[in-house]
């Protein structure tokens, strides 16, 4: 039997009193592919931490190639033949490529002779595995994509044979992506070991050989991927039974809450974000609207939410709200039924520093029963917010915890928690599910959909298609500020949407195509992706 | 205005720009390796102080040079110490250093030398002399010897015997510090490792490289060089301490520095200009133009002034180092 590339025994690890680790065991076999998932906070990126010599671990031993190393920081690491690219790019942004690749791993004093060995071994590299790269670039003038390529050479050249990968595909577009898999399939096959951490499913059905799932710290199987299925992961990974179709009736909607009419906007560089966008939204149902990021989706939501200012008529209830004038803020918006969780919940969501109950309060503070005159009644938001938490199943339940020390998934169900529960006639919510917990995803989803049977008009922007087609009674796609069309869910496909997103208007003939390259059986759960 | 007061100006540019100069390469170390430093002027000070009282009671310059560069780099290591051990606030680090620097150095020199918080002035041994190149004596009193016939002369040779030659040992290392910092930063390893500890600590951390111990070599590059820019203070530009002596020499550095975009020739080119500023403001008292007389305290108030416009609108895009200011923790 051949030795493991890397076995983890015993290896635990606390941080004050959270134990990020528990006793892991692992071996990974050489020349695989290995995938460790799990959910955020589950264990994963600080054990591979541990085996890059980032953090040093409490209790246990790492063996490398068969033989017991010492791993007391990354130059340990990087001399065992291991090699990391971590989730944000450890690069020097105003460096070349060159000289990242080189920083740390310089063969003298004088740089010269390092940079010129680089540039023919780098020249060799991009042949071998498509690892093309200018090597006189900047770094911050090249996309994610190369730049995480410039994080596998940095490995690579420092004769890296087993390269960890902490979620890599979070920033890469979908052609990115398949992209990296062909070049992680080719490393594979020269030999190399790959583990590659990540939470989503889809990624772990597509490229790995092994699959290892963690939950709350603790290592509990690993599996051959033929073996298993997505469904069974994510059960492995939450808990318990996931759903990873959203489980919905057929809408039946009523009047129409929101109208919207000729709607434009011209942002403060005079570009015109909106260019006329008619759209409606009815009471009991979700409009979704799909599109590739930076298409106008942003701005509706803004100039909807009284963030940013537009012309063109916008009635809810059959009023018509002003969208130029000193009263079109978010406030007046509130006032209006409308409510809003917006696209980036750090930026408009969330103050961080402030506790959750501070947080739940933003936007209604004037309201009984948080104020009486100008007073406000800290105990009975205090109050408001433990009950919220509980209701929302938000995790730790502690309302004096600061917001940016939930994780992702409860922070967004705390503003989630805000909007909803004010019982509002429009949900404005953008990107419900961005770096949001499997488990999470599936309950978010859930009140969506249970506010909606309550009558609600639900307008829902997502890059996520698979969230989009599973969550929308309609789908409008949006491309360069317009409309590019409507859709029911059930007569579309992917690929139809997606020749929309991309502006082409040709998919409206004859029969849906099916989207090139989607492996049958894992191309749809919704759930998968959605956590990017 | 005749070629032989252009170069008299030039000359006391170029010995103007030195204290400047040493102290914007001092602080182009420390920043570059993302460790802001307010506290040049502080260390300055010291450095000017104890390489005068040195030099007072050992009568040998030399010896007051290293007191010097030794005070500034034991300032340095407590900055070090605040700033990356201790993770605190360097901008309250250099504060404190200034602050320290400013009582300290009247307090002990009161002390030794009961003389109102100065030293006594230096003199012979104590002090730098200006070295002479070979042939400038004579090319001076050929000179003078000219004039002296009526012959009127061009002037051009004091380019030579005025400008180039005839400044203290100081001058000359910090102009050769210029190119020696570009080679330092952009051709050897330490100042790539360097320069990337002051953009992205955490790519040096990850590839191995000890992140503390590349800033504390910076800060104490920077404590030699604002050493060797406060001892020509007192014992080279000067002769002897006296109270507050940088006047401010620190600050204007570090407007040099974000001029320069903290790039080393730039950085010359940035100290020679802030030198000229003041070359000319103590040159020309008053200066009567178009009929007005141009009051002496606002020539004096001009480099300053200047420092402020020139940083306000003629630096465009000064990108600081992006790591600079903050302590490093480690994270994923």
């Amino acid at each position: 039997m051949t030795e493991p590339a890397i076995e983890l025994r015993g290896i635990s690890k606390a941080f004050g009193p959270v134990q990020a680790n528990r006793d892991i065991d692992l071996k990974v076999m050489p020349g695989t592919i290995h995938g460790i998932i799990g959910e955020n906070g589950a264990g994963k990126s600080t054990l591979m931490s541990i085996l890059y010599g980032f953090y040093k671990a409490d209790r246990g031993t790492i063996l490398i190639k068969g033989r017991e190393t010492a791993i007391p920081d990354s130059q340990a690491a990087i001399a065992a033949g291991i090699g990391m690219v971590f989730q944000h790019f450890k690069l020097v942004q105003n460096f070349t490529v060159l000289e990242n690749v080189v920083l740390g791993a310089e063969e003298g004093a004088m740089l010269r002779p390092s940079l010129a060995k680089a540039r023919r071994l780098l020249r060799e590299l991009a042949d071998e595995y498509e690892l093309e790269v200018d090597p006189d670039e900047t770094v911050e003038n090249l996309s994610v994509g190369h730049q995480q390529r410039v994080e596998i050479l940095k490995a690579l050249y420092r004769q890296a044979d087993i390269l960890i990968l902490d979620e890599p595909t979070g920033v890469l577009t979908p052609a990115e992506a398949d992209h990296l898999f062909r070049i992680l399939r080719g490393l594979r096959d020269e030999g190399k070991t790959i583990i590659l951490i990540t939470h989503k499913l889809r990624e772990i059905m597509d490229v790995t050989d092994t699959v290892s799932v963690m939950r709350r710290g603790e290592m509990l199987d690993t599996v051959g991927t033929a073996d298993t299925s997505p469904e069974d992961l994510a059960e492995r990974m939450v808990g318990r039974k996931v759903l990873l179709r959203v489980d919905k009736r057929p809408a039946s909607p009523g009047a129409p809450v929101l109208e919207v009419e000729g709607l434009r906007v011209v942002d403060a560089d005079g570009v015109e974000r909106l260019r006329g966008i008619d759209l409606q939204v009815r009471a009991g149902e979700i409009l979704g609207v799909a599109g590739v990021a930076g298409n106008g989706q942003s701005a509706l939501l803004e100039v909807l939410g009284g963030i940013s200012k537009a012309t063109g008529t916008v009635r809810v209830n059959g009023e018509g709200i002003d969208l130029s004038g000193t009263r079109s803020d978010g406030r007046t918006r509130r006032a209006r039924g409308i409510a809003h969780v917006p696209e980036d919940r750090h930026r408009l969501g969330l103050i961080l520093d402030f506790a959750a109950w501070e947080n739940t309060a933003f936007g209604y503070h004037d309201k009984a029963p948080y104020s009486s005159g100008a007073m406000m009644d800290h105990k009975a938001m205090r109050e408001d917010t433990a009950a919220k938490m509980e209701r929302f199943d938000v995790r730790p339940p502690d309302p004096n915890l600061p917001a940016k020390s939930f994780s992702g998934g409860n922070q967004q169900k705390i503003v989630l928690a805000r909007e909803i529960e004010r019982n509002p006639d429009l949900l404005l919510i953008g990107q419900p599910t961005r770096g949001v917990d499997i488990g999470a995803i599936e309950f978010i989803h859930q009140r969506i959909v249970e506010l909606r049977d309550a009558g609600k008009a639900i307008l829902l922007v997502s890059v996520e298609l698979d969230e989009i087609m599973s969550l929308s009674d309609r789908i409008a796609v949006m491309f360069d500020g317009r409309i590019m069309g409507e859709r029911l869910p059930a007569e579309t496909s992917e690929g139809e949407l997606g020749l929309l997103m991309a502006g082409m208007d040709g998919a409206a003939e004859g029969a849906p195509a099916p989207k090139a390259g989607d492996p049958p059986g894992t191309g749809a759960d919704p759930l998968a992706e959605g956590a990017a | 205005m005749d070629l032989l007061t252009v170069f008299q100006i030039l000359d006391s540019t170029i010995r103007l720009a030195t204290p400047l100069l040493l102290a914007c390469l001092a602080g182009l170390f420390s920043e570059r390796a993302g460790v802001f430093d307010i506290g040049l002027e502080g260390k300055m000070l010291i450095a000017a102080f104890f390489s005068a009282a040195i030099a007072y009671t050992t009568g040998n310059v030399w010896l007051g040079l290293l007191a010097g560069v030794a005070a500034s780099m034991v300032f340095a290591l407590i900055h070090a110490i605040a700033s990356i051990t201790f993770r605190g606030d360097q901008l309250i680090s250099g504060v404190a250093i200034n602050f320290l620097a400013a009582g300290l150095t009247v307090l002990i020199a009161q002390d030794w030398f009961a003389q109102g918080g100065r030293t006594p002035s230096l003199s012979g041994d104590g002090r730098f002399e200006p070295i002479t190149f070979p042939g400038a004596d004579e090319l001076r009193s050929g000179f003078r010897q000219a004039r002296a016939d009526d012959l009127e002369p061009s002037g051009l040779s004091a380019l030579y015997w005025d400008v180039i030659s005839g400044h203290t040992i100081l001058v000359y290392v910090a102009i050769l510090a210029v190119p020696l910092t570009w080679w330092i930063l952009f051709r050897t390893r330490f100042g790539l490792r360097l320069r990337a500890v002051g953009e992205n600590p955490g790519a040096v951390d990850t590839a191995g490289i000890s992140v503390v111990r590349l800033r504390y070599a910076a800060v104490l590059i920077c404590g030699l060089l604002t050493g060797l820019a406060g001892a020509y203070l007192a014992t080279g530009f000067n002769a002897g301490f006296t109270k507050d002596m940088t006047a401010g020499r620190g600050f204007i550095a570090l407007a040099a520095l974000i001029f320069a975009k903290w790039r080393p020739f730039y950085a010359l080119g940035a100290c020679l200009l802030f030198g000229l500023l003041q070359a000319v403001e103590g040159r020309f008292q008053s200066i009567g133009l178009f009929g007005f007389e141009i009051p002496s305290q606002f020539m004096q108030a001009l480099p300053y002034i200047l420092t402020v416009v020139i940083l306000a609108g003629f630096v465009g895009k000064a990108i600081p180092p992006r790591a600079g200011g903050a302590p490093y923790v480690k994270e994923r």
